[in-house]
Parts: structure tokens; C-alpha cells; sequence
């Protein structure tokens, strides 16, 4: 049985996005990522000297995510502070982003990546992977490539992109869902998780239909950050 | 004057053979791509990005501001907004100093402009032993960011010297982006450091002298 998705999108097709580059002052370089109702903010500091100084490397710079769900960005409001969720998101986002940061140049440093949820509807680390991307960039970090990230997954047997909150979690009906939140980088991944079950011929499928929307997410990216010099 | 265009990390500068990868990019099968976000430019055969933004990156012989972060027995430590530590040794200082009492001349939360002397593994070395160097006692210290410092002193100064000009203030632009204003009335250093603000954030629009100039019209009673 196929099912239809509950805001009428087609099954390749994503949320409204709007991206913003500059929104944090203060920062060295912030930007903002939205997909739907989902919101990132991401500010990033630095390099500037890694503390604890037993974390340092002589070799080449660090770079440290920090993701945050704030607690009002769902309706049940979270209890704020680290958890083991953000922990891992937080690792996972540096994962998905070291591969195309080059720190070789910032030995003993640190770079700070502050990613802020304020309003949650599936696919947060996505949306705050796409903004720490952007963050950097305009930062002045040198990078290899802009990260774009998506997720993709399937309701029951069909198979669909951009879950939100409904699709990822509240659907229960034949297999249930699946969530495959996956990060890229000039077309090759980076970054690639999976909750649920799928088999290797719909996986196939999948990272090709996000393929092709990971690079309509890096046309907005660098759109958003050439937008600011250009207006002005 | 050379065409230059916005880039992002990771866009295709020029595709080819025809050319040579400089500053800030890299050659790859697909043609010469862009290692950060900025403008690039062609200089003939060689393609290079210039930075719009990030930390302040030190350069030997560089003018900077300091703001004084801990006083040793020897010297002071000073933060010039880089990621290392710079180091201002008790030698560079042009007269005899109390050993006991380096506070006197420098103390914490004090700033200095100062010279960028040698960079090294374990940190940077200044120098205050040149014109223009030493202790700031009065004025206001404005941040900007250090890539838009040769906007706001113009070609040859020429920016710089409007505002000095209209305000009649006394201006240093340290390399690393903070600037010192110093006038006879507080009212005139605040607009210096208007007008400053003005240059940066328009730092990329063409013919910024003369705009500069209306800007003072409008702005000044």
C-alpha cells in the first residue's frame, strides 16, 4: 500500500527553505537554515586558543560542535541542558563537517560551531549541519566544499524525502517509518545514519533522490552567502 | 581595475589549464576552486581569493592595538585578537622600568599600540620602540573587522584622512581591526567612529570616498 503524504507534497519534494547568512553580531560568522518549520541557528567562533589545553593539537586545529535543542522549540517543552541526544548530534555534526575543514593551518586552536534549534520539526541535525556549513563560510574558515544535508526515509514502502515530525515519528502503520538523515559534499557523503530498516535497493534510490536535493540545498547556501556582499 | 566576483568555498573559479592556483584556492580536475569565502580575483594567469572575513591574522611588521592580558616579572602578555599569545618583553620599553613594578607602566586592561615583531611556534613578539608606538592614555578603541581595515585607510591613506580631516580627530588603525580614536571632545569621536562604522559596513561599494564625503555633509551640523 502507498501512502500520501499529510501536507500534499510530492514524495521528492522539500519543505520550503530560506537561509540567511550574518544574523549573529557578535559572532565571526553565523547563519541561519530553515526547512518548514524547522529552524537552525549557527554561530561559529573562533579559531582562538583550544581550552582545556590538554585537548590541544600540535598538528592542526580542532573543530567543536556544540548542538542545542532550546527548550521551547517543540510543544511539550524539553528540559534544557545537555542530553545524550544533543551529545551525539553534536559529535555527529563534527563528523559530517571535518572532512572538508582545512585547520592544518591552526595548530593549538579551536574552532567553535554553536548550533541552536529554536523550533523543531524533524530533521534538526540536518537543518543544523546545513547552517554550521554556511556559519563557517562565512566565518573565513577555509573549507573544501559547502556541506549540504537532507533526510530522507520511507512510510511503510514509500518512499519519501524531508520527513517531518509526523512522517518521522508518529507514523506507525506496516513497517513503519524510517529515518536516513544523510550529509554531502560535492556530491560524495559525509555523513550517513539510519533509524529503521531499509534494503539495499531502496537505499540506492534514496541517496539518489537526496543527492539531487542536496545539490538544490548547496545552490541556496551559496546564494544566501553571496546575497549579503552583493545587496550592499 | 580587475574583475572580481564573490566565490564560497568549494565554487569553480576558472576551468582549464590556463591558469595558476594562488592564495586561498586550490587546483582540482574540475578547474581552480575557491578554499574560502571571498572575492576572487585574476591577475593575468593567477587566480587568488581575497578574504572578506575571519580572525585577525598576524603579519610581521604589522600596526596593532593591544589590550594588556596579564603582566609577568619580564614583560606583558597582550591580547591582540589572534589566536596566539603576543608577548611585549621588558627590553622594548625605551626607559628604565622598576623590575618590581611593571604595573606603573602597563597594567592589566591597559592598552598599547604596538608593532608585530616576530611570529614563532610559541607565540608573537612586539616591539613599541618605533614613532607612533606606545601606551594608549585617552581616547576610544572601536572594533571593526580586520578585513575591512584597508576600506577605512583608503588608497594611499586617502579614506583615513577624510575622516581625520572632518572630525579633527587623532585616528590609529591597527592591522588587527581595532582603531583609536582620539579627539578634543568626546562629541567628535563619536562621529569618527560613526563615520568608521559607516566605511565598514559599506565596505564594498565603489567610489566610497565620495560617499563618505555626502555621508559627512548630512551627518555633520
Amino acid at each position: 500500500m502507498t501512502y500520501k503524504r499529510t501536507d500534499g507534497r510530492k514524495n521528492d519534494e522539500m519543505r520550503p527553505i530560506k537561509a540567511k547568512v550574518g544574523i549573529v553580531p557578535n559572532a565571526d560568522g553565523s547563519a541561519m537554515f530553515s526547512i518548514g518549520d524547522t529552524i537552525a541557528i549557527a554561530a561559529v567562533y573562533g579559531p582562538k586558543k583550544m581550552h582545556p589545553q590538554h585537548q590541544q593539537d600540535p598538528e592542526r586545529g580542532v573543530l567543536r560542535c556544540t548542538y542545542n535543542m532550546n527548550s521551547f522549540s517543540v510543544s511539550d517543552r524539553i528540559r534544557p541542558g545537555p542530553s545524550r541526544r544533543s551529545m551525539e548530534i553534536s559529535k555527529i555534526t563534527e563528523w559530517a563537517l571535518s572532512p572538508v575543514v582545512m585547520l592544518k593551518k591552526y595548530p593549538g586552536s579551536v574552532v567553535d560551531v554553536h548550533i541552536n534549534i529554536i523550533q523543531a520539526d524533524a530533521g534538526t541535525r540536518c537543518a543544523g549541519i546545513n547552517a554550521a556549513s554556511m556559519a563557517l563560510a562565512h566565518a573565513g574558515i577555509p573549507m573544501k566544499e559547502l556541506v549540504s544535508s537532507i533526510s530522507f526515509g520511507k512510510m511503510d514502502k514509500t518512499m519519501v524525502l524531508d520527513l517531518d515530525k509526523y512522517e518521522d515519528s508518529d507514523f506507525k502503520e506496516g513497517e513503519g517509518s524510517t529515518d536516513i538523515p544523510i550529509s554531502m559534499a560535492n556530491g560524495k557523503l559525509t555523513h550517513i545514519q539510519l533509524d529503521g530498516k531499509i534494503d539495499k535497493k531502496q537505499l540506492k534510490e534514496g541517496i539518489k533522490m537526496a543527492k539531487k536535493a542536496c545539490e538544490e540545498i548547496h545552490e541556496i547556501q551559496k546564494q544566501a552567502l553571496k546575497e549579503i556582499i552583493e545587496e550592499k | 581595475m580587475t574583475k572580481r566576483k564573490v566565490v564560497v568555498p568549494g565554487e569553480v573559479i576558472v576551468k582549464g589549464d590556463d591558469y595558476l592556483p594562488g592564495e586561498w584556492t586550490e587546483k582540482t580536475e574540475k578547474g581552480i576552486i575557491s578554499l574560502r569565502y571571498g572575492l576572487a580575483e585574476e591577475q593575468k594567469r593567477l587566480v587568488k581569493v581575497i578574504p572578506l572575513s575571519g580572525v585577525y591574522h598576524p603579519r610581521r611588521g604589522n600596526v596593532v592595538i593591544g589590550k594588556v592580558e596579564n603582566v609577568t616579572f619580564n614583560g606583558w602578555v597582550l591580547d591582540i585578537g589572534c589566536e596566539d599569545t603576543a608577548f611585549l618583553s621588558l627590553m622594548e620599553v625605551p626607559r628604565f622600568v622598576n623590575k618590581d613594578n611593571l604595573e606603573e607602566v602597563m597594567d592589566i586592561g591597559d592598552s598599547a599600540v604596538v608593532k608585530v615583531w616576530g611570529i614563532n611556534k610559541r607565540g608573537i613578539d612586539l616591539s613599541i620602540k618605533s614613532r607612533g608606538l606606545g601606551k594608549i592614555e585617552e581616547g576610544i578603541i572601536i572594533e571593526i573587522n580586520p578585513y575591512k581595515v584597508p576600506r577605512v585607510i583608503g588608497k594611499e591613506g586617502s579614506m583615513i584622512k577624510i575622516i581625520k580631516e572632518e572630525t579633527g580627530c587623532n585616528i590609529t588603525v591597527g592591522q588587527n581591526g581595532f582603531v583609536w580614536i582620539k579627539g578634543d571632545k568626546i562629541e567628535n569621536e563619536l562621529l569618527a567612529k560613526r563615520a568608521i562604522m559607516f566605511v565598514a559596513k559599506k565596505s564594498f561599494v565603489s567610489g566610497l570616498t565620495d560617499e563618505v564625503t555626502k555621508w559627512f555633509k548630512e551627518n555633520k551640523k
